[in-house]
């Protein structure tokens, strides 16, 4: 239990200590050493519950809920604050209708057995290892760019005291959410990320940023509205239950309309469709948030609690239609990615179509669906923190995020291209990870819902096509070779190389996780497991052998070449593809990716996908509805 | 699975597949009322490559093309050791993708067109490869290539859809019009060779092998849906390369947008109607 306390406190204290920091020296040094501690200790965390059972703990319940309630009624008010000065309406009225929700529960209190506060599973178990990993990760990174990201934008106020107290504190919370057992305490921590996520988006000041953070931080508490709601039917109940454990044992027909509100909470806390543009938008904020927000914390927030319910929605109406609006999401925002150059918006818009796909494992909610989810949580967050590591490094470097301009990276910044390209393929082919889930995905599908399988079909076609684009570009040879690799500190390459190899280590050691973590919480859950074939396994790590090996042989490959300029229809061109145009003129050669969009345009796509998916989420709740009133069973 | 098949294929299949090609060759001149060349003309023209300079535009290119022919050679084997249909398809791309990487790492207006195409193209091919596996798991209840070949149930009766579609799909992988965006095998295309077009000699042979790598897996694929009665699916085989011929012979060149909506309107009326009517089918039962 001291662990679990550790690791939800030791943030926060860490996060007070970045705001009364006195110097950046101080910060930046202080900073490093507990991230590290972070970092340490969920892995310490991992070893030491190595295949130990799931693990429940109490905290003296009176005094922490106190405190509890005292931090939400801190948070209510700074958001009412904020949107009065800022005269945003919605998130008033949101958060007010919340508040009075909770000052009701906490008059009528209702005489709960109760629950264990704190616990650790395999999954909570997992779930910490990616927030410590990434998480940790992310935050040394940040403390580099940080520092560059205010060279470069003097129109901004410097308040990294306040952006790494937020961070910090972002970690604490996330911990505090996959720990507790509590659904008060899971309530409060999820607030928490919300209003986290809230400050950082807005950093700048910028109006887009602003406007950006508003918008989701309405999205969120609409969320929130529903998980207390979700809590208020629950307490209401004639046996009332707050038990995470206590819960997913329960009988469907009684905890279906809760769980499906926790599920609409779920939803737009993970930007499925029609909430995703707050996702989006967030990429207003500097790099090492994206990569918080998409890889360790926020987003991963909302499908853990998915897959953590997602027991009691198998074979219910309603998690058809979770399931479906997962499916929705992931082809359409992989469609969306195809006709998008701005390379922060293509590794949104991939979050969200992936974060989609868990979605829809976690509706399914199969033993073979929930395997799948977890796989592609971890395989995730893995390669997306490492493209948005890199993809702010090189923006740093040249001065644009734009794939078009990452032309010939390979050449220009070749590590970080290395980098990139390894992400990448860590995203969508075969043989690493996130091909791997997808294909446990489609296998889990296949008994359940034959609609889901097209989506995938469909969705995986487009994925493929909007990151091979990517890669084509950063490994077009140009001969420019002038590298601007330096001035990269030594704690980015540090962060970077560690979620380069551990792309590349989880593709190789994933049977073993698989083994000793997922397998187990799933026959916990389910009493039986899936797993991958032996052979299958065998296949893609031979796999893996010959592709990583492709490029050593380079350094022995085709060297006695004669070197010609590309073909040019016959005009007279230079190796690095000047050619003579017309009048006598040297021109260059500059070639453009295709964005498709007449077919793939982000408000064509989203004018589709937003009213069906809200159909969808309608058609939920009807249906959980319908079952609440006994007309189904 | 049995690698001994595996083995096999990638011993035979570039014969096979270079045989196809020359017979492939005879039988277009004949539609178009030529001589056309010796049955072994593909051979020596590889052959020749082979013996040409070796120059490159970028020295990784070759790697690339190398790693692709490398990959169709393990494509091929898996399936025909009878290893997981999903797998053989995700490494069908891996493979293309090398292709395609290579034609990018050129920089070249036109490779790099045909690699955006080549792109669009297996955008549009792995939707209904992707459901003609799962379609043929739906009645088998195994995505092993062993176990589909093995069944009785008479494939093509319960999966027509999907059978029909994998028809239209074909050509694209076949490299044949109205798919033929890429690169063609015929002389006439806008942009030159298009994906191939800064592969020279051995590369070039290199491209041309895993080409007849490709077309033995290809028809393999519609092997299984025959493969109740070994004999009929032969001539299946066949007849649907003849077929494939034939379309080659009588259609334009499509626009990338034709080739790709036709293709996903396919899959998604022929392919989702056929595995949905199966699902319901099989529910009901």
């Amino acid at each position: 239990m001291n662990q679990l306390l550790f690791l939800i406190l030791f943030p926060f204290l860490a996060a007070v200590f970045m705001l009364l920091a006195p110097n950046e020296k101080a910060r930046r040094g202080a900073g490093y050493v507990a991230a590290f501690i972070i970092l340490a200790v969920s892995v310490y965390l991992l070893s030491t519950n190595f295949g130990e059972p799931t693990g429940y703990f109490d905290v003296r319940p009176e005094l922490v809920d106190e405190a509890i309630l005292a931090g939400e009624g801190l948070m209510a008010l700074y958001i009412i604050y904020k949107s009065i000065t800022f005269k945003k309406y919605y998130p008033l009225a949101l958060i007010l209708t919340q508040s009075a929700i909770l000052v009701y529960l906490e008059i009528n209190k209702p005489n709960a057995n109760l629950p264990y506060n704190l616990f650790l599973d395999r999954l909570s178990l997992i779930m910490a290892l990616i927030i410590g990993i990434t998480g940790g990760l992310t935050c040394i990174y940040a403390f580099g760019y940080m520092r560059t990201f205010h060279e470069r934008h003097k129109e901004v106020k410097d308040r990294t005291n306040v952006f790494f107290f937020v961070i910090f504190a972002f970690l604490s919370a996330m911990f505090g959410l996959v720990f507790s057992n509590n659904i008060l305490w899971v309530y409060f921590f999820w607030e928490v990320t919300t209003l986290c996520s809230f400050v950082l988006i807005g950093y700048t000041k910028s109006h887009e940023a602003i406007h950006n953070a508003f918008s989701a931080l309405t999205m969120n508490l609409l969320g929130s509205l529903a998980f207390a709601l979700a809590i208020l039917y629950l307490s209401t109940m004639e046996n009332p239950v707050f038990g995470l454990d206590q819960i997913i044992f329960m009988n469907k027909a009684i905890v279906l309309l809760p769980v499906v509100l926790i599920g609409f909470a779920g939803l737009t806390k993970s930007a499925q469709m029609p909430f995703s543009s707050w996702l989006v938008g967030a990429m207003v904020a500097p790099t090492p948030v994206s990569a918080l927000l998409h890889s360790s914390t926020m987003v991963k927030a909302g499908v853990y609690i998915l897959v953590r319910f997602s027991p009691l929605y198998e074979g219910t109406a309603s998690g058809e239609m979770l399931s479906l609006i997962g499916g929705i999401t992931f082809l359409f925002a992989s469609g969306i990615a195809v006709s998008q150059s701005n390379s922060k918006k293509v590794l949104a818009y991939s979050t969200i179509a992936n974060l989609g796909l868990i979605v829809a494992c976690a509706g399914v909610g199969t033993y073979e669906a929930v395997w799948a989810a977890i796989l592609l949580i971890i395989f995730h967050s893995l390669a997306k923190c490492l493209l948005f590591l890199s993809v702010g490094t090189v923006e740093h470097r040249i001065g644009s995020r734009d794939i078009e301009d990452m032309t010939g990276l390979i050449t220009r910044m070749p590590k970080n291209a290395v980098m990139m390209l390894i992400g990448i393929a860590g995203m969508f082919l075969a043989p690493f990870g996130m091909l791997i889930s997808k294909w446990a995905t489609m296998k889990a599908f296949i008994d359940s819902n034959p609609v889901l399988v097209g989506m995938v079909a469909f969705g995986s076609g487009i994925t493929v096509f909007f990151w091979s684009k990517w890669m084509g570009k950063l490994i077009a040879v140009t001969r420019m070779h002038k590298v601007v690799e330096d001035k990269i500190n030594t704690g980015e390459w540090a962060v970077l190389y560690t979620l380069t190899g551990l792309t590349i280590s989880m593709c190789l050691v994933f049977p073993v996780v698989s083994h000793y973590y997922i397998e187990p919480y799933i026959l916990e859950i389910y009493g039986k497991t899936a797993q991958l074939g032996q052979d299958n396994i065998t296949i893609m790590l031979l796999m893996l052998a010959v592709v990583l090996l492709i490029p050593f042989s380079l350094l022995y490959y085709g060297k006695e070449r004669k070197h010609l300029s590309p073909y040019m229809g016959g005009r007279t061109t230079t190796l690095d593809a000047k050619f003579a145009g017309s009048m006598g003129m040297q021109r260059e050669l500059s070639l453009k990716n295709y964005y498709l969009e007449g077919i793939f345009g982000e408000h064509r796509v989203m004018s589709v996908g937003v009213p069906l998916s809200v159909l969808f989420i309608a058609i939920m709740f009807l249906f959980s509805w319908l079952q609440y009133a006994g007309v189904f069973t | 699975m049995n690698l001994l098949y595996g083995l096999a294929y990638i011993l035979a299949a570039p014969a096979l597949g270079g045989l196809t090609v020359g017979l492939d060759r005879i039988i277009t001149a004949r539609m178009q009322g030529r001589v056309g060349p010796p049955l072994l003309q593909p051979f020596y023209d590889v052959a020749k490559l082979f013996e040409k300079e070796k120059a490159v535009v970028a020295r990784s290119q070759n790697l690339f093309v190398l790693a692709y022919v490398v990959f169709m050679a393990f494509t091929g084997m898996l399936f025909f050791s009878g290893g997981d249909f999903l797998l053989v398809i995700f490494a069908l791309t891996l493979s293309h993708i090398f292709l395609v990487l290579g034609a990018y790492s050129a920089n070249s207006p036109y490779s790099f067109i045909g690699a955006e195409r080549e792109l669009i193209q297996i955008m549009a091919f792995e939707p209904m490869i992707l459901l003609a596996a799962s379609g043929m798991y739906l009645v088998t209840k195994s995505f092993y290539i062993s176990d589909i070949v093995r069944t009785q149930v008479p494939l093509v009766l319960l999966l027509p859809g999907l059978f029909l579609g994998l028809l239209y799909v074909l050509p694209i992988k076949l490299r044949k019009s109205p798919f033929d965006l890429s690169t063609s095998h015929h002389a006439h295309q806008e942009i030159v060779k298009g994906i191939t077009t800064e592969f020279s000699g051995s590369t070039l042979g290199r491209v041309e092998i895993a080409h007849w790598y490709e077309t033995v897996l290809l028809l393999g694929f519609v092997y299984l849906f025959f493969s109740f009665n070994p004999l009929l699916a032969l001539i299946a085989v066949a007849l649907t390369y003849v077929l494939e011929l034939f379309i080659d012979n009588n259609y334009t060149r499509f626009k990338w947008a034709l080739a790709l909506k036709s293709a996903w309107l396919v899959a998604l009326v022929l392919g989702m109607g056929n595995i949905a009517l199966l699902w319901y089918y099989m529910k009901g039962l």
